[in-house]
This record gives structure tokens, C-alpha cells and sequence, in this order.
């Protein structure tokens, strides 16, 4: 029973803690992106059209591998509307991602009805490749993709030329202008990351815990869920992190609950899934005096303007 | 002459807010049919597009239907252009809908109160369910689209909880796995139809809901262009340090504006419930209802004009109806959703239109006063 919530708890962090990362790439840029929830969407749905693409006698690395990166790749693709919209048009941000949101749940209902065949857009898949048993704890593969993505995304933005230029943008465009940073490749550049760390999350979403998904829910919110991670964890990979834990720990309660001794609590599940809702609004509201938001994120940036 | 002037400058701003959405519309539908072709080249005009344009418009029942469909989606769309007017993104409509759902359907089916009765309770529910991201806007300077994305997911798992209350829940009916229907249990909650129905093939949730959904357009058009109060929440939106500074009370009126949408909205959802177009679902309702969201198409394609709200959100219903009726041999009716959500990725960007159209004009009355200036 523990080594089932660590499971959950495991799954779950990783998928928030990669997508949230995403989110902190493109704000960290200057992009706010709401669009995550669609991005995750189209991402996994990449994923399962290629598992079930791909033949089951391939090596098993070689199936994770490909279906990642096919769930990456449709993320970035994703992404890069956002960006087009709000760096090349000038589009307001928030709506522009709001759009796409509402067209990726349209546009994967009507991919995997198409793949199906049938009215239904229910996809089924086998997810044998991505499970690992490790003695009693059972893991996925996206947990060493997300420690992965963790280390590198710390380097990438504190360590390298490239995070460090990013940030700048975020924060005084402007100022990154007059010492010669391409202010639009930066963002653009921020932009493509959170599509690709979303488009991976949506998969990590879907595939490890059931081997069929009904994209009519999209991926129910937890989207939306990451941006509270990203905003809780204060646009720092490492906080982010650890507000990814908390978050994921309520949202496996919720699968759990009925068979534990919290069942004598008797709660609902729709009551262990409002909580980290509710946490995250909680903690919003005694944390917002010292939030810090990237200082140029939501405003597009106008060379002419000073 | 001035005042002349400003005038005719006005409509051709409005005119061009109209060419624009015009030009989104049209983008929309060829990308549509670009969509439709890729998925049947064979069929996707005469099966596809010619099907979704034409469909609402083929008998009186679906026209009822589109109808049916249009009144609540003119009260989101006016509860997201109400706040986009006062410089908010209330982004909480599917919550707030949500929420005034239960309200109507309480008081109808528990309480069996009259149907104006039970649409103020919606109301008053969608305005409580608004109010909260007004709150947390004002007091903590929490940004309202984090806030009601959060309340909206609150706001549907507690009521499915409600509703369903495991199985046993007063207004969920065990063998429809729906909250039960009010034409049986209480028809006297439902919205009276005066003869809509007989006009729209006895369809009955064709009722007067959608004249109520056009009053209160008009009257969110008066209270935005033509009162004191209206202009003070749009000062806020413009610009709040100027507002604050003319002694405007910005934290009572992002509060207020915030109410103000979240009670259209639940309303909304009145209008829908107590019509008896659908009845809720609380068990498979993981997904916010589109009817909230749709609203953000409906204000966004409008401009946020309330008067062009009607219309729009016709628009939106007609084509959505249009697409359940696309041939499941084909197409499925999602289409329609693919084909709005390009227009509103498009309308994100429809300044750069109007930029367009207008240097257009522009350019086209030059070259018109140039050749009166010849003639002379």
C-alpha cells in the first residue's frame, strides 16, 4: 500500500515537475504559457499514435525512446503556434494559449477517432515497455526522463550563456537588446522547451498508469495543475521540484484513498481531488506578498518602445 | 463638425471590428475545410463544410436546437467580454456556469420553486463563484485567470460530490445516471416556452430563454456605454493608477466587475438547465462544461461588444449544431470544435488584422480624395 502511493506520488511529480519546468522556461523568457494543458495533450497523444505505430518486437529502450521523442516533437510543433502568435503577431498571450487549449482537446478528440476508426476516442495501447519492477516498488521510465530533465534544465538556465540570456529576456528585454541578445530567438527558444517538456509530461500523464485513454478529458486539468507547481516553486527548477512532490502526493491520495485506512475517513474522491486545488490557492494567498513573477512575462516585447 | 467627425470615426472603428471577425470567420472555415480534407478528400465539401454551414438552417427543429444552444452561450460570452471590457480575464465562466448549474437545479428539483426563482439562484451561485478570483485580485493581487482556473476545477469536483452524494445524491436519478429530468419531476422550474416550441418542431427546450439572454445583453450594453458606473469599471480596465487617481475605488469595482460576469454566467447555465436543453452528469463531468469556454469564442469573435455578442454566439451554436450532424460515416462532429478554436486562435491576433483593414481604408480613401482634388 505505501509502495502504491509512492508510485502514484513518483508518477505524478515527475509528469507536474516536467511540465512546470516547461512553464518556467517560457515565463522565465518572458511568454506566459497557459497553453501547457493543450500542449500535454497533443504530446500524449503523439506518444500513444506512435507506441501503437511502432512494432511490438522492437527493443524495448528503443520503443521508449521513439515514442518520447514523437510526444516531444508534437509538443515543440504545438508550442511553436504560441510562439508565432505571441512573439511574431504581437498576439495577447493569455488568449492565444486560452485558443489553443480549447483546439488541442477538439483536435485529439478527432485524431483518435480517426486512428480508431470509430466514434470513440478511447485509445487503447500497451505500456509494458515504459513499467519496471523494482522489487515491490513499480517505477516508469519517465522517472529517469524527469531526473534527467531536472539536472539539465538546472544547468541549462543558471550555468550556460544560453539560461542566463533567457532570463534577461524575461526580465528587461530591452536592456538584453542593447548588449546585442536576439530578444525574439531567446523567447522563441523558450517557448520550444516548454513544448517539448510538456509534450514529454502529457505522455508521462497517460501512459505509465492505465493502458487506455479517453482523450474526451483531455488530460483533466493537470495542466492547469503544473502552473500552480510553476508559480508555487517561485519560476525555480529546484522548488519546483519539491512544490511538484506536494502537489503529486494529494493528487495519489485521490487514486488510493478507498483502499487504505483512509477510508474511514470517508471522503470522496472528488474530495481528494479538489485538494490540491485548494492547497495551491492556500498557499498563493500567503505567499503572494513575496511572489516574484519574471518581470517582462505577458508583454510583447516592441523594439521601438523604451 | 467635430462632432461629426468622431462619429463617423466611430462606426468605421466598429466597422472594422466587424470586417476583422469577418476575416477570422472566413480563415477559420478554410482551415476547417483544409482539416476535413485531410481527413476525406473525397467528401469534405459536399459532406463536410457544405453540411456544418448548412445544417442549422434545414428544418425548424434544428433551428430550435441552434437556439436552444445560443441563449446560454450569449450569457458566458457576455460574462467574458463584461470582464475583458473592465480589464479582467474571467477565464472562471465554466466554473461559475458550473456552479449556477447546481443552483437552478436545486431549487427546481429539490425545492420545486418557480423557474424565475430558481434562475436568481443560479445567478446569485454564478456570482459567488466570480466573486472569489475578485477577491483574491483586489486583496492579494493574485492574477484572476490563476484564481478561477483553480476555483473552476474546485467548483466542479464539489458539485459532482453534491450531486452524485455516492449515488444517493437528492437530485441525481440512479437510472438515467443524470440529475433527473425536470419535465418530469418539476415542470413548473421550467422556463415557460410561450409558444417557441410550436414555432421550432415541438422541440421543448426551445423556450423564451433566449429573449432573456438577448435582454441581458442590452442591458450589460447599457450599463457598460451609458451609465457612470459602467464607466468607472472600464477606467479600472484601462488603466487602474489613472482610476485610482480620479478617486475611483479600484479594489470595489475589480470585485464588482468580477460579480457582476460571474452572475451572467450562472445565469447562463439557468437558462440551459431550466430549459431542459441537456440534463448534469455528475459522474463522468471530469471536464469543465465547454458551454464556459465557449463563451471565451463568443466574447472574443464579438470584440467584446455586448450587442455583438448575440450574434456571435449564434454564429458559434449554429456551426456546432452543424457539425452533429456531419455524417458519422465521415466525420466526426468535433469538427466544428477544431474550426471555432482556429477562429479564436485567430482572433487572438485580429489587431493585426484591423492594422491591415484600416491602413486598407486608408489607403483607399486617399486615392479617392486625390482623384475628387483632380477633378476640382
Amino acid at each position: 500500500m505505501l509502495f502504491l502511493l509512492l508510485k502514484y506520488t513518483l508518477l505524478y511529480t515527475v509528469v507536474l515537475m516536467m511540465v512546470a519546468l516547461g512553464g518556467m522556461f517560457s515565463e522565465r523568457s518572458g511568454i506566459i504559457n497557459i497553453a501547457l494543458e493543450g500542449i500535454m495533450v497533443i504530446g500524449g497523444l503523439a506518444g500513444v499514435v506512435a507506441i501503437q505505430f511502432i512494432p511490438a518486437t522492437w527493443n524495448v529502450v528503443a520503443i521508449v525512446l521513439f515514442s518520447t521523442l514523437a510526444a516531444a516533437l508534437a509538443g515543440m510543433v504545438y508550442a511553436a503556434l504560441l510562439a508565432f502568435a505571441s512573439i511574431n503577431l504581437n498576439a495577447d498571450q493569455t488568449i492565444g494559449g486560452t485558443a489553443l487549449n480549447m483546439l488541442a482537446t477538439a483536435l485529439a478528440m478527432v485524431i483518435a477517432k480517426g486512428v480508431n476508426g470509430s466514434a470513440s476516442a478511447k485509445l487503447d495501447y500497451s505500456n509494458r515497455a515504459f513499467i519496471y519492477d523494482i522489487g515491490p516498488l513499480t517505477v516508469n521510465a519517465f522517472l529517469f526522463i524527469g531526473l534527467v530533465a531536472l539536472a539539465v534544465s538546472t544547468f541549462v538556465l543558471y550555468r550556460t550563456r544560453l539560461g542566463l540570456r533567457l532570463r534577461a529576456c524575461g526580465e528587461h528585454p530591452q536592456a538584453a537588446d542593447s548588449v546585442g541578445i536576439n530578444v525574439y530567438k531567446m523567447r522563441y527558444i523558450g517557448v520550444l522547451i516548454s513544448g517539448v517538456l510538456g509534450g514529454i509530461g502529457g505522455m508521462a500523464y497517460i501512459i505509465p498508469s492505465v493502458s487506455s485513454w479517453n482523450f474526451e478529458v483531455g488530460v483533466s486539468g493537470a495542466g492547469f495543475l503544473a502552473l500552480a507547481v510553476m508559480i508555487f516553486g517561485q519560476w525555480k527548477p529546484m522548488r519546483i521540484f519539491l512544490a511538484a512532490i506536494f502537489f503529486a502526493l494529494f493528487k495519489s491520495l485521490a487514486n488510493i484513498a478507498s483502499s487504505t485506512v483512509l477510508a474511514s475517513l470517508n471522503w470522496t474522491q472528488n474530495m481528494y481531488n479538489m485538494i490540491p486545488f485548494i492547497a495551491s490557492m492556500v498557499i498563493l494567498a500567503f505567499t503572494s506578498k513575496k511572489s516574484r513573477a519574471p518581470k517582462a512575462e505577458g508583454v510583447p516585447y516592441d523594439k521601438g518602445s523604451r | 463638425m467635430d462632432k461629426k467627425r468622431s462619429f463617423s470615426l466611430g462606426s468605421s472603428e466598429a466597422f472594422i471590428s466587424v470586417a476583422a471577425s469577418l476575416v477570422c470567420i472566413a480563415i477559420g472555415l478554410a482551415l476547417g475545410l483544409v482539416v476535413l480534407a485531410i481527413i476525406n478528400a473525397e467528401h469534405a465539401f459536399g459532406d463536410g463544410l457544405l453540411v456544418i454551414l448548412k445544417s442549422g438552417l434545414q428544418s425548424p427543429r434544428n433551428m430550435g436546437t441552434v437556439l436552444a444552444n445560443t441563449a446560454p452561450l450569449i450569457m458566458t460570452g457576455l460574462s467574458v467580454g463584461f470582464a475583458f471590457k473592465t480589464g479582467l480575464f474571467n477565464i472562471g465562466a465554466a466554473g461559475q456556469y458550473t456552479l449556477g448549474a447546481f443552483g437552478a437545479l436545486y431549487c427546481a428539483i429539490v425545492l420545486h420553486l418557480p423557474w424565475y426563482l430558481c434562475l436568481l439562484a443560479a445567478m446569485a451561485l454564478g456570482a459567488l463563484w466570480g466573486a472569489i478570483p475578485g477577491i483574491f485580485k483586489a486583496y492579494l493581487n493574485i492574477n484572476e485567470v490563476i484564481t478561477a482556473i483553480m476555483f473552476n476545477w474546485i467548483g466542479l469536483y464539489m458539485v459532482n460530490d453534491i450531486m452524485y452524494g455516492r449515488g444517493q445524491g437528492a437530485m441525481y436519478d440512479l437510472s438515467s445516471t443524470k440529475t433527473y429530468s425536470l419535465r418530469k419531476v418539476s415542470p413548473g422550474s421550467m422556463i415557460p416556452s410561450c409558444g417557441m416550441s410550436d414555432l421550432f418542431g415541438k422541440l421543448q427546450s426551445v423556450t423564451i430563454a433566449i429573449f432573456i439572454a438577448i435582454l441581458f445583453a442590452i442591458a450589460v450594453y447599457v450599463v457598460l456605454n451609458k451609465t457612470t458606473f459602467g464607466y468607472e469599471l472600464k477606467a479600472c480596465g484601462f488603466n487602474k493608477n489613472a482610476a485610482q487617481y480620479a478617486g475611483i475605488n479600484d479594489k470595489r469595482n475589480i470585485i464588482l466587475s468580477m460579480t457582476i460576469a460571474g452572475a451572467l454566467a450562472g445565469v447562463g447555465a439557468g437558462l440551459y438547465y431550466l430549459s431542459t436543453v441537456a440534463e448534469w452528469n455528475p459522474q463522468v463531468s471530469t471536464a469543465l462544461p465547454a458551454m464556459g469556454f465557449n463563451g471565451i469564442s463568443s466574447a472574443l469573435l464579438a470584440c467584446s461588444n455586448p450587442i455583438g455578442t448575440i450574434f456571435s454566439s449564434l454564429f458559434i451554436s449554429y456551426i456546432t449544431v452543424g457539425g452533429t450532424k456531419l455524417s458519422t460515416q465521415y466525420y466526426t462532429k468535433e469538427i466544428a470544435d477544431v474550426i471555432t478554436a482556429i477562429i479564436i486562435y485567430l482572433c487572438a491576433f485580429s489587431l493585426l488584422f484591423k492594422n491591415r483593414i484600416r491602413a486598407l481604408l486608408r489607403a483607399n480613401r486617399r486615392s479617392t480624395e486625390a482623384l475628387k482634388g483632380g477633378e476640382e
